[in-house]
């Protein structure tokens, strides 16, 4: 069993701000990243994927098929974009990369079939570095 | 308890196979399926697994496991090219995949003594591709 794992990246802005809590209360909690004009990261994405690899091609994980899925589903949505205003998700739910690494996961494992059809590889993790020190990571089995 | 050592090496490649037509090789591999070949600065991280001596504290001298990362993969990997120079790559594609899996093949004899074990294999293709391997034993990739 392999696990092969790509990195992607992206940026893009966000505001922190639960919907649920009063102004006051998200300026204590949310701080600076509550500011109302937003802010914005390079977001770096690594997406893993494990299966056995196969015996003619050496591969576990075709890259170029990956590419294509995570480019198309989440990268060309997401980057250079207002994460806060412009994807649906985050219109009432705060964009935090807890909850960006959560949608991304949701995305790829929704799209997973069209480009990896067969019973491998399956979508493994999804580990997200909003900056250097500040990184999540979800395992694809805890997504519904 | 994991400890983890660290080596480079530089080698080229060709990832094509004959049984696989042209037009599949370049579906499958795309640009690395060009016949002259291409290279790539690996990174190779290799993780074991065991107690601390309890006099010297160590699960192994990791100056005695950069030896060992030496002698059976930096050396006869670096500066080659692969699928010329390199068994088993005159008969299988190195793929990072099967690159990973040849590491762990060169390296668990000499590294699997006592309660010591080889956890992973992670070769880094580029900084933005790796592969890690956990034998053939493992049904499921952990760590």
């Amino acid at each position: 069993m392999f696990r092969l794992t790509r990195r992607y990246r992206f940026s893009a802005s966000h505001r922190l701000h639960a919907l649920s809590l009063s102004a006051e209360e998200n300026r204590r909690l949310y701080g600076k990243c509550n500011n109302p004009f937003g802010h914005g990261h390079n977001y770096v994405v690594e997406v893993s994927a494990r299966g056995p690899a196969d015996d003619v091609t050496g591969t576990a994980v075709n890259p170029a098929v990956l590419d294509a899925l995570v480019n198309r589903q989440v990268i060309a949505a997401f980057d250079h974009r207002d994460l806060s205003s412009e994807i649906e998700r985050f219109q009432d739910l705060p964009a935090t990369s807890e909850n960006v690494a959560v949608e991304i996961c949701r995305r790829l494992k929704t799209h997973w079939g069209e480009a990896f059809p067969g019973a491998w590889p399956k979508l493994e993790k999804i580990r997200i570095a909003e900056t250097d020190r500040n990184i999540f990571e979800v395992n694809a089995d805890e997504i519904s | 308890m994991l400890i983890t050592r660290k080596a480079e090496f530089s080698a080229s490649h060709v990832c094509r196979s004959p049984q696989l037509s042209e037009e599949e090789n370049l579906r499958q591999y795309g640009a690395g399926a060009n016949p002259r070949g291409h290279g790539h600065n690996y990174v190779l991280e290799v993780t074991l697994s065991g107690e601390p001596h309890p006099v010297t504290g160590m699960v192994l001298d990791l100056k005695e496991l950069k030896a060992i990362l030496e002698r059976e993969v930096v050396n006869p990997y670096d500066h080659r090219f692969l699928n010329y120079e390199v068994t088993p790559f005159d008969r299988i594609v190195p793929t990072t995949e099967n690159i990973a899996r040849d590491i762990w093949r060169r390296l668990e004899p000499h590294v699997a003594r006592g309660g010591m074990r080889l956890h992973a294999v992670r070769v880094y293709e580029t900084p933005d591709l790796f592969v890690d391997y956990f034998g053939e034993a493992a049904e499921t990739c952990s760590a």
